[in-house]
């Protein structure tokens, strides 16, 4: 089975990879570029096409596979409406699946499911990456607070650190947020400095 | 209690509508909370849409009806309740072709230009090659529309020409590698394509179609009958936010909240023109005043006309080359609900047509339509050949069709 995953980003594309490796008989080729993507995909003349929802390739790969169906081996969109389930499954996981006309649903079915396994497995990491972000970004500003405190009321940095804790504790907010707000009102009434 | 809707859409400046309608609060006073899902092609509007990740969807019409009739995919039924807003299209051609067939520097004369490529087109062929054109999906109004303007004018769009699809974002990256030579797509993608250079516009979609059908407002036809209250209000909302999206004290304000990230993004600059009807037509060239380049609200403009739902399917038949069927016509056809829109806006002051079809093309002058409620002038309406379109013959205007 000849597998094309049409993705912009080459690190999901790899991650997917990984998974479909698995495959027995199964050939995998990675298309990341947005030039040029018809007649690559012509040459390699896939059974299976994967490609990421958000990728702003799909109308024009959809526009050959339209023109394909005049083709030897038409392409259709993998929409067996037997399989609605696994395909709405996709479109959660954010991949849209196009498959060969004749390919059987017991071969594309493990493929899919693995499609899906490795798609959210990556959102998941972005999820996580995100998070860690966020808090990067959360500790820069308890850090700024801080030191704005100890410079206005002459505290030490413990001093201060537990001046923003208590402040959080007595209104029930998160210490990041009364950062946050230490921050804001210092930029609004400080010296601008 | 509040209603939760979610809206797809593209990032395209006729997206206004609903996107205002939650800005603006309309759709709060109206009991709905708007949630919007932006992506990048119309394939992922559609999918999200049949698949309930949206409950409506920002849509080419003419995708509404092919989803509905199971081109390209298994049947589903789509309806269309309202229609977000009449042209607000362009063409574009190259630097290099526009400088020999288009001289006059402002929106062409149809006929002229079109005359102009049909001599262009012949002197390539004799050459061995085919001028390229850019639309943006096969089943969008933009594709019918060059087609029905390229075919009036002798090039045949299939054989004459080459026709491929590009996403709108990236028309102008399409002309600087020199991959097309034409494109037919939404604002404020045309206005990218001039303001770096590589196209210049040289018609509107307007003046192929004046009031021509353009993007519409998809829900799966099971959903909306489920939530119908939640539709109508949705509708009204609409309608509100389209009388403040054509009032001129508010162009600024409006381009500012469309050019935000999460809508259409870019430069609020670049979004007023086509809200303004004001282009530039070419890189560093004055702005042009095309009234009605965009048409979003008056004369009933969001009116699901039962006869633009044919128009559609006309020029679906006359490309795709299927045959004409009673059956699938009459499925087209039920794809635009009047009933809702008026059921949605009966009991407001919002002026209501009486009729539910009309003959497309046929109004060349100003002309008082019948109205169930209030009072509707209709301006011209024509098609830049000057025919016309009676639902009511469709198979007739097939068989006159170049």
């Amino acid at each position: 089975m000849r597998i094309a995953i049409i993705d912009e980003s080459a690190t999901r594309a790899s991650i997917i990879e990984d998974g479909l490796a698995q495959l027995p008989d199964s050939e995998i080729f990675i298309l990341t570029e947005r030039k040029g993507l018809v007649p690559r995909l012509e040459a390699i003349a896939p059974d299976v096409v994967l490609i990421d929802l958000g990728n702003p390739s799909r109308d024009v790969l959809e526009e050959y596979f339209a023109v394909s169906r005049a083709l030897a081996r038409p392409i259709a969109m993998f929409v067996d409406q037997a399989d609605d389930e696994a395909i709405a499954a996709s479109i959660d996981a954010g991949v849209s699946a196009y498959v060969v006309d004749g390919l059987s649903a017991h071969r594309i079915r493990p493929l899919l499911d693995l499609a899906i396994k490795r798609f959210n497995a990556f959102a998941r990491l972005q999820a996580d990456l995100a998070a860690a972000e966020g808090k990067l970004a959360e500790r820069e500003t308890i850090d700024r607070a801080k030191r704005i405190l100890m410079d206005s009321k002459g505290l030490s940095e413990p001093e201060a650190y537990a001046e923003l804790r208590r402040k959080a504790m007595s209104s029930s907010r998160r210490i990041a947020e009364i950062a946050e707000a230490v921050v804001t009102a210092h930029d609004l009434l400080g010296d601008g400095a | 209690m509040t209603e939760k809707l979610t809206v797809g859409f593209l990032p395209l400046a006729d997206a206004c509508l609903p996107i205002l309608a939650h800005e603006h609060g309309f759709a709060e006073e109206e009991g709905l909370a708007l949630n919007f899902q932006r992506d990048v092609s119309w394939a992922t509007v559609l999918d999200r849409l049949l698949y309930g990740h949206t409950d409506a969807a920002h849509l080419v019409a003419p995708l509404a009806i092919a989803a509905t009739l199971g081109r390209g995919r298994p049947a589903q039924p789509l309806a269309v309740p309202f229609v977000l807003g009449l042209n607000g299209n362009a063409i574009t051609m190259s630097a290099a072709l526009a400088g020999r067939i288009a001289r006059s520097g402002k929106f062409e004369d149809p006929r002229e230009l079109g005359a102009g490529l049909a001599s262009e087109v012949a002197a390539r062929k004799r050459a061995g090659s085919k001028l390229r054109f850019g639309v943006v999906h096969r089943y969008s109004s933009h594709n019918y529309m060059l087609r029905y303007w390229l075919a009036g004018c002798g090039v045949r769009p299939d054989e004459d020409v080459e026709i491929m699809t590009v996403s709108p974002p990236f028309v102008a990256d399409a002309y600087a590698s020199g991959e097309i030579d034409g494109a037919c797509v939404g604002e404020p993608w045309n206005s990218l394509a001039v303001e770096r250079g590589v196209a210049r516009i040289v018609l509107a979609t307007a003046q192929i179609w004046r009031r021509g059908v353009e993007k519409v407002l998809a829900v799966r036809s099971p959903v909306l009958e489920a939530r119908r209250p939640a539709f109508e209000a949705l509708i009204r909302a609409m309608r509100k936010a389209g009388k403040h999206f054509v009032d001129p004290e508010n162009w600024d304000g409006n381009a500012r909240i469309l050019a935000r990230p999460e809508y259409v993004g870019g430069d609020p600059a670049l979004i007023r023109r086509a809200i303004s009807d004001r282009l530039v037509l070419r890189q560093g060239g004055e702005p042009v005043h095309f009234p009605d380049f965009m048409f979003q609200h008056s004369e009933a403009a969001n009116f699901p006309w039962v006869s633009q739902a044919l128009w559609l399917y006309s020029q679906m038949i006359r490309w795709d080359r299927t045959p004409f069927a009673t059956g699938e016509a009459a499925a087209a056809a039920a794809v635009f609900r009047p009933d809702v829109y008026r059921s949605a806006m009966q009991d407001t002051d919002d002026p209501l047509p009486g009729a539910s079809s009309k003959v497309e093309g046929s109004v060349a002058q100003l002309t008082s339509v019948g109205t169930q409620q209030g009072v509707i002038t209709l301006s011209p309406n024509t098609f830049f050949d000057g025919d016309s379109f009676d639902p009511e013959k469709l198979e007739e205007y097939l068989a006159r069709l170049p």
